[in-house]
C-alpha cells in the first residue's frame, strides 16, 4: 500500500500511514491529482521526527467521498523533485515546507516565503527583503498597497506592475499577520485555551474554524458527538454563511459607490449577528462551540426567534437584491470584471466558494459531509464565469439556501441530553483530519499526538491558503481602479492564511 | 427610482437614537460583577484561559479576560456578566474589577490629556492599524459606521490615511511582523494624537499574550489614551467609550 484512506473526521494511528520513499510519494501524489477535477489537495505539511522531516500529503476525492493520505521521509538538507511540475497547486504547501525547514524543491518556479513565520529556518529573510518580481521596463511602473490599507481591514501588501491603468501583474505578500497559532496550540496545554485559539484563528470565520478543531479533538479521542452538538454546529455554520454573504453584499455596493445597497445589506446583517448574540452571548459566536461541551443548547424558543428574523430578513433581503441587479450601472461594474478561468481555479487548487463561481464544484458539504450535511443532501449552487458578477451572485444565492436548510433543521430541534458521555483524552499515536465548510471554503485541520497522547503537532489550512492565488491572476488585465472591487469580491482571510 | 424610494421606505428609520442608553439584545457578557462569595479560588483561578482572574482579593482584568463566561458558568454565585456595555477606561487600573465592585468602569477625568476635549471633541478622526487583529473587532468597528450604530453622528470617524488622522486605533497582539508598519503609521499622524486600543488582544496581547510571534515593545513608549476592552470589542462599547474621552475633561 502506497497510501491510506480515511473519512472525514476519522482518527488513524499514526503507523497506519505508509512510510514511502520521496519518488513513490511524488508519482502517487501527481497522478492523484493530474487530469481528476474531482481531487485535490487539502493539505501537505511536514513536521520534524527525529531530526529529519516528514511529509504527509491528504488528497480529497470528491466522488467518492474519501481522504488519501500518504507520507514519506526526507532530510532538511534534501533536493527534491518538485510537485508543481506536475500540478501547480502544490505551489504554496511546497514553499511553507521550504520557509519552515529548508528542503529544496527543484523545479519549483520560486521558493518565496510564504509568511515570514516566528520560527522559520532562515531568520535572515525579513518582512523587508521579500523577493518581488519585477519586471524593467520603461513603459511599466508599479504601485505598492499596503500593509496597512484605506479601511478598517487586515494587513496585506500587494505590489502590481501596471501598463498605463492597466495591471499586468499583481504580486501578494503575506505575514504580517503571523500569530504563531499553530505553534501555541501545541504549547498550551489546557483544552479551553486551545479552543479559545482556535476561535482566534479567523475572527471572521469563527464558527467554521472551531468546528474542525472540535472535530478534530472529539475525533482523537474516540469521543461520538452527540446530536444535539452536530445540530447546533451545522446551524451556527449556516448562520454565519448567511451573514457574512449579507456583509459581503454591502460591501460590493460600498465598491462600487452604490450607497443604498451598502447601507441596507450592512443592516441585514445586523439582526442575524445578533440571533449568535441571544443564543450565545457574542455577536460572532465566540464562546459557543467546544468539544464535547454544548455550552449553550439550541432551544425551541431560540428556533422560533430565528424563524421570525428571517421572516422579517427575507423580504428586505429580496427587495434590495432585486433592485441592485437591474441596475445597468452596477452591472457593467460586476460583469466580466477580475474574471479567474475554470482552468485556472483548477490549476492552483482553488476551493469553496471562489472554486465553485469558476465552474469548479468542490463543497465540503456535499463531497465529505460532517454534522448534519448528509441530511440535508446538499447541492452547491455553482456558477460558471467567475467574474465579480459570478462571486456577488453566489452570495445572493447562498443566503436563501441556508435559510432554508435552516428552516427545515427548525423542524426538528433535538432534546437536550445532559448526561452525554464525557470527552476523555486524546489516543496516543494517533492522526485526525477534519474538513469544514466555512463560508470561505474548505477548512482543514490535522493533528498528530505522540506516545502520551499529548498534541505533538497540529497544522490548520483556511481556504484562503489556496485562493489568494486565485485573486492575483483574476485582476490580470483590469484596471487597477477594479482591484477594491476584485478584492472585495474575493473577501480572502489574511490572519487565516499567516496564522 | 421608484423601486429606491419603495426601499427606502421599507426600511424607516434604522439608526438607534440614544447609543448612551440603547439596550443589547439577549444574553451580553459586559462589565462583571464579583460578589463576596466564598467559593474554591484557586480552581477558580485556575479555571481562566487567559489568566484574567487572580486572588486575594478575587479580581477580573477586563483588559485579559476574553469575555467566554466561563468563570460564571461554573461560579454563578461568585461572577455574573451584567449587560453594561460601558467598560472602557483611560487608566489601565480601571478595567481591573474587584470583589464586591459594583460602579460602573469610568473615564477618569483627571488624566485625560487637556487637549483632547478642546480639539477632539466636535471632530475627532481616527485611522485603524489592525497588528494581528484575526477580523473580528475590525468586523465591530466597520459596524459602528452602520446605518444603525452611526457613529459619524458624532465627528467621529475612520480614515484612509494617518495624514488626515488626529489618532490611531489598534486591533490586535502586534506580532513582529506589523510591529514596524505600525510604527510608522504613528509617526505620520501630526500632533497632537491619540492612541486608542481596541480589544482584549490589543490590551493585554490576550490569548497571545506568551507567542513568541508578537512584539509588544510599542507600548513601552507610548501614553495609551483609552483602553477598549472587548473580544470583540461590541460597536456600542467603542462608541460609549470614545464619547466618554473626548467630553471628559471641559477645563
Amino acid at each position: 500500500m502506497r497510501y491510506t484512506t480515511v473519512q472525514n473526521n476519522q482518527t488513524i494511528p499514526v503507523s497506519q500511514i505508509p512510510i514511502t520513499s520521496y519518488d513513490t510519494f511524488f508519482e502517487l501524489n501527481a497522478g492523484f491529482v493530474k487530469d481528476s477535477a474531482h481531487r485535490h489537495c487539502v493539505n501537505y505539511f511536514g513536521y520534524p521526527v527525529d531530526g529529519n522531516i516528514t511529509l504527509i500529503c491528504c488528497i480529497a476525492d470528491d466522488q467518492s467521498h474519501e481522504i488519501y493520505i500518504s507520507s514519506c521521509q526526507v532530510e532538511p538538507t534534501d533536493k527534491l523533485p518538485s510537485l508543481v511540475s506536475e500540478f501547480f497547486c502544490f505551489e504554496r504547501f511546497e514553499r511553507e515546507i521550504h520557509e519552515n525547514f529548508g528542503i529544496k524543491f527543484t523545479g519549483h518556479p520560486w521558493l518565496k516565503p510564504v509568511r515570514y513565520s516566528h520560527d522559520r529556518k532562515d531568520p535572515l529573510q525579513t518582512m523587508a527583503n521579500y523577493p518581488f518580481y519585477s519586471i524593467l521596463s520603461e513603459e511599466l511602473h508599479e504601485v505598492g498597497v499596503g500593509p496597512i490599507h484605506a479601511g478598517i481591514i487586515e494587513p496585506g501588501h500587494f505590489r502590481f506592475i501596471c501598463n498605463g491603468e492597466q495591471i499586468l501583474h499583481l504580486e501578494i505578500q503575506l505575514g504580517y499577520q503571523h500569530r504563531g497559532i499553530e505553534s501555541l496550540l501545541l504549547h498550551k496545554n489546557k483544552l479551553s485555551e486551545r479552543v479559545q485559539i482556535a476561535e482566534s484563528i479567523a475572527g471572521d470565520n469563527v464558527v467554521g474554524h472551531t468546528i474542525a478543531f472540535a472535530s478534530v479533538w472529539e475525533s482523537l479521542c474516540g469521543y461520538r458527538t452527540p446530536r444535539e452538538l452536530d445540530f447546533s454546529r451545522t446551524v451556527a455554520l449556516e448562520i454565519e454563511r448567511i451573514a457574512v454573504h449579507t456583509g459581503d453584499l454591502s460591501a460590493a455596493c460600498t465598491d462600487i459607490a452604490y450607497q443604498l445597497g451598502s447601507a441596507v445589506f450592512g443592516r441585514l446583517r445586523t439582526p442575524i449577528i445578533n440571533f449568535f448574540q441571544e443564543w450565545c452571548g457574542n455577536r460572532l459566536a465566540k464562546g459557543l462551540i467546544r468539544p464535547g461541551n454544548n455550552r449553550f443548547p439550541f432551544t425551541p424558543a431560540l428556533a422560533h426567534q430565528l424563524l421570525d428574523a428571517f421572516d422579517t430578513f427575507e423580504p428586505d433581503f429580496n427587495e434590495m437584491h432585486k433592485e441592485l441587479f437591474k441596475m445597468p450601472s452596477a452591472l457593467s461594474r460586476f460583469e466580466r470584471t477580475g474574471t479567474l478561468s475554470y482552468e485556472n481555479a483548477l490549476s492552483i487548487g482553488s476551493v469553496g466558494m471562489i472554486a465553485r463561481t469558476s465552474g469548479l464544484n468542490r463543497d465540503i458539504r456535499s463531497s465529505h459531509p460532517h454534522s448534519l450535511y448528509s441530511e440535508l443532501s446538499h447541492d452547491p449552487i455553482i456558477k460558471h464565469h467567475g467574474d465579480v458578477y459570478s462571486r456577488v451572485q453566489i452570495r445572493k444565492q447562498e443566503v436563501p439556501q441556508s435559510i432554508q436548510y435552516l428552516r427545515e433543521l427548525m423542524t426538528r430541534v433535538p432534546d437536550y441530553d445532559q448526561d452525554s458521555e464525557p470527552l476523555g483524552s486524546p489516543k496516543p499515536d494517533s492522526f485526525a483530519v477534519s474538513l469544514v465548510e466555512g463560508w470561505r471554503g474548505e477548512i482543514c485541520h490535522c493533528a498528530i499526538t505522540d506516545a502520551k497522547g499529548e498534541l505533538r503537532f497540529y497544522k490548520v489550512k483556511d481556504p484562503s491558503f489556496h485562493n489568494w492565488m486565485a485573486l492575483a491572476l483574476a485582476v490580470r488585465n483590469n484596471e487597477i481602479s477594479d482591484f477594491p472591487i476584485c478584492n472585495k469580491s474575493f473577501n480572502l482571510s489574511y490572519c487565516g492564511h499567516d496564522l | 427610482m421608484l423601486g429606491h424610494i419603495k426601499i427606502l421606505y421599507h426600511q424607516g428609520k434604522q439608526f438607534i437614537p440614544d447609543v448612551t442608553t440603547a439596550k443589547v439584545p439577549g444574553i451580553f457578557r459586559g462589565r462583571p460583577v464579583l460578589s463576596q462569595a466564598k467559593v474554591d479560588v484557586s480552581r477558580l483561578v485556575d479555571l481562566c484561559p487567559l489568566h484574567a482572574i487572580t486572588a486575594d482579593p478575587v479580581r477580573l482584568d477586563l483588559g485579559k479576560c476574553s469575555f467566554c463566561g466561563e468563570c460564571a458558568r461554573q461560579f454563578p454565585e461568585k461572577i455574573t456578566f451584567t449587560s453594561d456595555y460601558k467598560i472602557a477606561a483611560n487608566e489601565r487600573e480601571s478595567l481591573i474589577i474587584k470583589e464586591g465592585d459594583n460602579g460602573p468602569v469610568k473615564i477618569n477625568p483627571l488624566k485625560v490629556r487637556k487637549e483632547i476635549h478642546h480639539l477632539f471633541q466636535k471632530s475627532l478622526k481616527l485611522r485603524e492599524v489592525s497588528a494581528g487583529g484575526d477580523n473580528s473587532c475590525e468586523w465591530e468597528l466597520n459596524a459602528a459606521n452602520n446605518v444603525q450604530f452611526d457613529m459619524g453622528r458624532f465627528g467621529i470617524e475612520f480614515v484612509a490615511s494617518p495624514r488626515h488622522a488626529d489618532g490611531i486605533v489598534i486591533t490586535g497582539p502586534i506580532t513582529e511582523n506589523m510591529a514596524e508598519p505600525l510604527q510608522i503609521c504613528y509617526d505620520a499622524v501630526p500632533d497632537p494624537k491619540i492612541i486608542v486600543l481596541v480589544g482584549t488582544d490589543a490590551i493585554s496581547g490576550g490569548i497571545f499574550a506568551d507567542s513568541p510571534a508578537i512584539d509588544r515593545r510599542f507600548f513601552k513608549n507610548y501614553f495609551i489614551d483609552l483602553y477598549i476592552p472587548g473580544n470583540p470589542t461590541h460597536p456600542l462599547t467603542f462608541i460609549n467609550g470614545v464619547l466618554d474621552l473626548i467630553s471628559a475633561r471641559k477645563s
